[in-house]
């Protein structure tokens, strides 16, 4: 039983030296000026590769999901006879929660396991050790493109996300399902507020997209440099990012909507 | 040694993860000449060239480049005083992103404001120079690992540096590659005028290209000089490394309890 409480002390301890080690390397990746004429192209180069090439996961996730919402709402909806307030459960289902949580679990997936992979991978073939003698700091030039290509990111991900769920939800529930146009934008713009919802929404995703491209870059540029220590580092990448979203979703959305 | 040194080490004491790796190790590595390191396998060769660069910290003890105390840099200083530094890693370290006339351009174009047609030529010259100029639109998963290690010795003395490393530069290749890496790195360093680390356990082609070595055994130099010096030196630790015997003060049995014990034999084993 002692021994059981001191194995929990280790891990808690270790937790939390390994969290200061991630404060500790963010500080470093933050600290100084960035110089535009070489951080810029770098930063363009990272943002294709994590925002860009993870469009196509975004747009038919986010179509599907807008679709479902659609399809469950029209029966629960219908058994009260308000169907019409399809438009408004959706979009403020998909602005409010799922644009932000399942972009960023997506993300998570798709760009942060990659970028784990690919950092740990330049770690184990001593290109950051080389960058390091050559004087250039991979902080950087290499982590510093990829936090910010993250941070940026993921909140255009979750409105694309956002506004093709709603798209998707139209098609099911207009198209197919036979509700009234007028009344599905019609209840959405009267119900959703720019302020509480749109707004609140993108602060999430910012919020999610700044904890996704930290755990993903702190990850491979700490990972043991081996085969069995990159994978361990991206399967890390995951679960960590997607309790992290998860939990601060709920940290976000009780102070943003709840009424205490 | 009778020469200026450009490096200098005294008393540098290192551990990681609990296990001493130097116990006061010091030595003097001459401007402008070859000198090998050499030792064992995990005798910790590889991290003094990284104490030498700044990678790792000494626990104690003084690490002078070029009359700079490494470990008492700045990070923008050691970064700025890097740039006077090449190394070649063991396993080239190319940017596998990067072609290879991107590789051996990129430390031009992150330290210096050269023009574009200037940055064309001094890459050329740097692959004519290791042979591959012919090579500089492939990437790196289409060279052979002897081709990679040039490129990356291309890329490292693209800035003229005064120090040269090379970690391990001859390990797994064919004896053409070794000749040419030996011829390289012989070439360079007399035509640069560089200061040449070169750590191996490859005693014969070591010692066939370096002016100086220094053997590292157990955390501390066992022996130094020239390579005839150490022909001749008296440690049996010293003569056993150069010579391969398998036998000796480093034993070629893993430290067991009495074989008697493990076989079940009560009366010993005669």
């Amino acid at each position: 039983m002692i021994d059981r409480i001191a194995s929990l002390g280790h891990s808690g301890v270790d937790f939390i030296i390994s969290f200061g080690h991630a404060g500790r390397f963010l500080a470093g990746v933050l600290s100084g000026v960035p110089r535009p004429a070489t951080g810029f192209p770098l930063l363009m180069k990272q943002l294709y590769s994590v925002g860009v090439l993870s469009l196509a996961i975004i747009v038919v996730s986010g179509l599907f999901i807008g679709m479902v919402l659609g399809l469950q709402g029209y029966t629960i909806l219908s058994d009260f006879g308000s169907e019409a307030a399809i438009g408004q459960m959706i979009a403020l289902t998909l602005v409010r929660e799922l644009g932000p949580v399942v972009t960023a679990l997506l993300f998570a997936g798709r760009a942060g396991s990659a970028l784990t992979a690919e950092i740990g991978l330049m770690k184990a073939t001593e290109q950051l050790s080389s960058m390091e003698m050559m004087g250039v700091d991979p902080l950087r030039r290499v982590i510093a493109p990829r936090l910010w290509a993250g941070f940026i990111a993921m909140p255009v991900l979750a409105i694309i996300f956002s506004v093709v769920g709603i798209w998707g939800g139209m098609l099911v529930g207009v198209e197919w399902l036979g509700v009234f146009e007028g009344s599905y934008w019609g209840n959405m713009q009267a119900s959703v507020d720019f302020w509480d919802d749109v707004i609140n929404g993108v602060i999430k995703s910012v919020a999610f997209g700044f904890v996704c491209a930290w755990i993903a870059v702190y990850q491979g540029y700490d990972c043991v440099p081996t085969s069995a220590g990159i994978s361990s580092a991206t399967t890390k990448t995951v679960v960590y990012s997607s309790l992290a979203v998860l939990g601060l979703d709920f940290v976000l959305t009780a102070v943003m909507f709840g009424n205490f | 040694m009778g020469l200026s040194s450009y490096i200098s080490l005294k008393d540098v004491v290192f551990s990681r993860s609990g296990r001493r790796i130097f116990n006061g190790v010091s030595a003097e590595i001459p401007r402008g000449k070859i000198t090998a390191i050499m030792g064992p396998s995990g005798s910790g060769k590889t991290t003094l060239l990284r104490l030498i660069g700044g990678q790792l910290r000494q626990d104690s003890g003084s690490i002078l480049v070029d009359g700079h105390s490494i470990s008492e840099l700045r990070r923008k200083e050691l970064y700025k005083f890097r740039e006077k530094m090449g190394m070649l890693f063991q396993s080239g370290a190319l940017f596998t992103d990067l072609s290879v006339y991107e590789n051996v351009a990129f430390p031009m174009r992150v330290h210096t404001k050269l023009p574009e047609d200037m940055i064309h030529d001094i890459v050329l010259m740097k692959l004519e120079a290791v042979g591959l100029r012919g090579a500089r639109k492939l990437m790196p998963s289409e060279l052979s690992g002897g081709m990679n290690r040039r490129v990356a010795l291309a890329r490292s003395i693209a800035l003229d540096p005064e120090l040269i490393m090379y970690d391990e530069p001859f390990a797994g290749q064919d004896p053409i590659g070794m000749g040419v890496l030996v011829k390289l790195i012989r070439d360079l360093n007399s035509s640069m005028g560089l200061t040449s680390v070169l750590v191996s356990h490859d005693v014969k082609e070591s010692l066939s290209i370096c002016h100086y070595a220094c053997i590292i055994a157990d955390g501390k130099v066992i022996g130094t000089g020239t390579p005839a010096e150490l022909q001749d030196h008296p440690s049996e630790q010293v003569q056993q490394f150069l010579n391969g015997h398998p036998d000796g003060p480093v034993p070629f049995h893993y430290p067991s309890s009495a074989a008697s014990e493990d076989f079940g034999l009560s009366g010993g084993v005669s």
